[in-house]
């Protein structure tokens, strides 16, 4: 009763929207796309719901091929980044339209549709305009109407990015709560992201995507914990993770003539040569014995400094757990937590992450 | 500093307002006037400075024989065209459109902002460059002198409008409102008569005020494609002769014949006052 998606591409000009894509979904499980934007994040969940056709590949759903069935029978539902609504219709009539669209009986929609109202908190707006709805409501509207459904494969492409940070927060919870529920359990839910804060705090599988192809697929721990690629590292933090060049020589892990680390006792297996060395930006801190790097930019996030700094051709950002204003060209001195140092291969490929055995 | 600026917008918007209004006034007043009223010299104000009388609108409406313009048929030839074309081209235009918003063409180097312009080059060409081919078109199909053969003409002239309003029209409206309509279960004609439809009428209203516009002012084609059976308004206006007709009459017919288009602007005017054309979809 599973989603197959087998070997899809998708080359609409000079450039993949998706290359080779094979992906493996299950009823009861949650899903999160997690990629930049215009990796390939929407094009995927369009071509799932059959508003695009694959060059090449297959979809196998429910053991049927998923692609010779056209959009309207596919039984999907879908929850845009912008606030798509029926204008023409109120807001129980914009709930109601996909059921009265299959025929329904009209005391069953009638109850759905009550359903559905309630789970997203709508009540008490049931003959508004949808012109007359904020945000945040619009998309409460489009999320009912996804709900009302019962689809077997619920599709939210980036369904929070257009509200504020408040009503983002409130509705990510909600959002937890509602497909946690029993009835979630047989229906696959796929949710695009760019944002790797929500991808965790979601807690579902995570698949990370770029330029159209599939980088990793796991759980969120494990692809926090072990990125496949340097690459990975890099969509996965926000900050990216820092990712510079570097190479190891008698112990020490040169990243330039300025910043040469003492290699950990973890590291010491690791033979002399050439590596990409990835740090989070949570892993650098403040010490007076550290290196000397000069500020570029300082932005505060909450209550945490973001600092991009500078050494010559090396180039990091540090997350300082405190508010202060930094000047550019201001010197400051930084250190790395050796232990939580990743090591990639030139090529890209994970050599070592702090968190293997 | 504000109050000058007020006062200034004001001054020239009633400026610009009586320069509009008062040819009507004019028109209007003499209209009810009758032969001394006109040549006693300048009188504006009815009953005080003049004795209004109906004469100059009673010649309106009766038969040649009577000494009258009979202008009833020619009005109805002309609101059945113009209302027949737009609407036709409203139909046809929209669904052009909505396929060159949605949908996209390739025929080797032609692609849909060809199409799009074709359909819009229709109205490059002076009129007079069309009156040729128009002519002999009508005349091989045998259409010439016939309300049938105006309304084909009148098409060919209004649906580029249509379409161009409404390709516009179409290229604002986020098609991921499609996409959800076909994911909530319409084929794409419902897809389209459901959801696309219901939300363009604000367009389709404006595509139909300037299509209305157009035909109804027109005078070249019906000039040209008309001769004895078939008379439109234009047509039948201009040819009053001052010396035959009084000046009276003469403002009595304009009258008439600019009151569609005021009845139109202002029904439409009120829909689009509402906030209906610019909030219906972001």
């Amino acid at each position: 009763m599973s989603l197959l998606i087998d070997h899809i591409s998708f080359k609409p000009t000079e450039e993949y929207h998706l290359n080779d894509v094979t992906l493996n979904f299950n009823p009861g499980k949650m899903y999160t796309i997690l990629g930049r934007t215009l990796s390939g994040k929407t094009t995927l969940l369009k071509t799932i719901a059959g508003l695009q056709t694959p060059d090449s590949g297959s979809i196998n759903f429910e053991g049927a091929d998923f692609l010779s069935v056209p959009v309207w029978n596919r039984n999907v539902a879908m929850v845009y980044q912008q606030f798509i609504n029926y204008p023409h219709l109120n807001v129980i009539e914009n709930i109601a339209f996909p059921l009265k669209q299959r025929k329904m009986e009209e005391n069953l929609i009638e109850k759905e549709v009550k359903e559905a109202m309630e789970k997203v908190g709508l009540i008490g707006f049931e003959l508004r305009k949808i012109q007359e709805l904020s945000g945040g409501q619009q998309q409460r509207v489009a999320l009912a109407r996804s709900l009302a459904k019962k689809a077997k494969i619920l599709l939210l492409d980036e369904p929070l990015v257009n509200l504020d940070y408040k009503l983002r927060e409130g509705l990510r919870e909600e959002f937890k709560k509602l497909f946690s529920g029993s009835e979630a359990s047989n229906s696959i839910l796929i949710y695009a992201s760019t944002d790797p804060l929500e991808a965790m705090q979601l807690n579902g599988d995570i698949i990370v995507i770029d330029e159209g192809k599939v980088l990793q697929t796991g759980s969120a721990k494990d692809v926090f914990e072990n990125p496949a690629t340097a690459k990975v590292a890099e969509i996965t933090n926000d900050p990216a993770m820092n990712i510079n060049k570097g190479h190891i020589q008698d112990n020490t892990l040169v990243m330039n003539n300025n910043v040469q680390i003492q290699i950990p006792d973890q590291l010491k297996s690791i033979p002399n040569g050439d590596y990409q060395v990835g740090i989070r930006a949570t892993d650098l801190y403040l010490d007076d014995n550290g290196f000397s790097f000069d500020v570029e930019i300082s932005e505060i996030s909450g209550s945490e400094t973001f600092l991009h700094l500078r050494n010559n051709d090396l180039k990091c950002v540090a997350t300082i757990e405190e508010v202060k204003t930094y000047e550019a060209n201001e010197v400051v001195k930084i250190n790395f937590d050796k232990s939580k140092i990743y090591l990639f291969k030139e090529t890209g490929e994970l050599l070592h992450s702090p968190y293997q055995q | 500093m504000p109050k000058l600026y007020t006062f200034l917008k004001y001054f020239f918007v009633i400026l610009w307002a009586c320069f509009v209004i008062a040819p009507f006034l004019w028109a209007i007043s003499t209209s009810f006037k009758d032969f001394n009223s006109v040549t006693g010299g300048a009188t504006y104000i009815p009953w005080l400075q003049f004795e209004p009388t109906l004469d100059g609108w009673s010649v309106l409406f009766k038969p040649g024989s009577q000494g009258g313009i009979n202008i009833i048929g020619p009005y109805f030839n002309s609101i059945f065209v113009t209302l027949t074309a737009s609407l036709i081209s409203i139909v046809l235009g929209t669904l052009a459109a909505y396929a060159l918003s949605r949908y996209t063409f390739k025929a080797g180097f032609v692609k849909n902002n060809d199409i799009t312009f074709f359909f819009i080059s229709q109205r490059i060409m002076p009129p007079v460059v069309l009156s040729i081919p128009f002519f002999l078109f009508l005349s091989t199909l045998g259409l010439l002198d016939s309300l049938a053969g105006l309304i084909l003409v009148y098409i060919v002239l209004l649906m580029p409008i249509a379409v161009w309003i409404m390709v516009d029209f179409f290229n604002r409206v986020p098609k991921e409102i499609d996409e959800t309509a076909l994911i909530d279960g319409c084929n794409p004609f419902q897809a389209f008569f459901k959801v696309v439809l219901p939300n363009s009428v604000p367009g389709m209203l404006v595509a139909g005020l300037f299509c209305i516009i157009f035909g109804w002012i027109d005078f070249f084609f019906a000039f040209i494609l008309t001769f004895t059976k078939v008379q439109l308004l234009p047509v039948k206006i201009v040819a009053l002769n001052s010396s035959i007709t009084p000046w009276w009459s003469l403002s009595a017919a304009a009258l008439v014949s600019v009151a569609p288009l005021i009845i139109v602007a202002f029904i439409v005017e009120r829909y689009l006052s509402k906030g209906n054309l610019s909030g219906a979809l972001k």
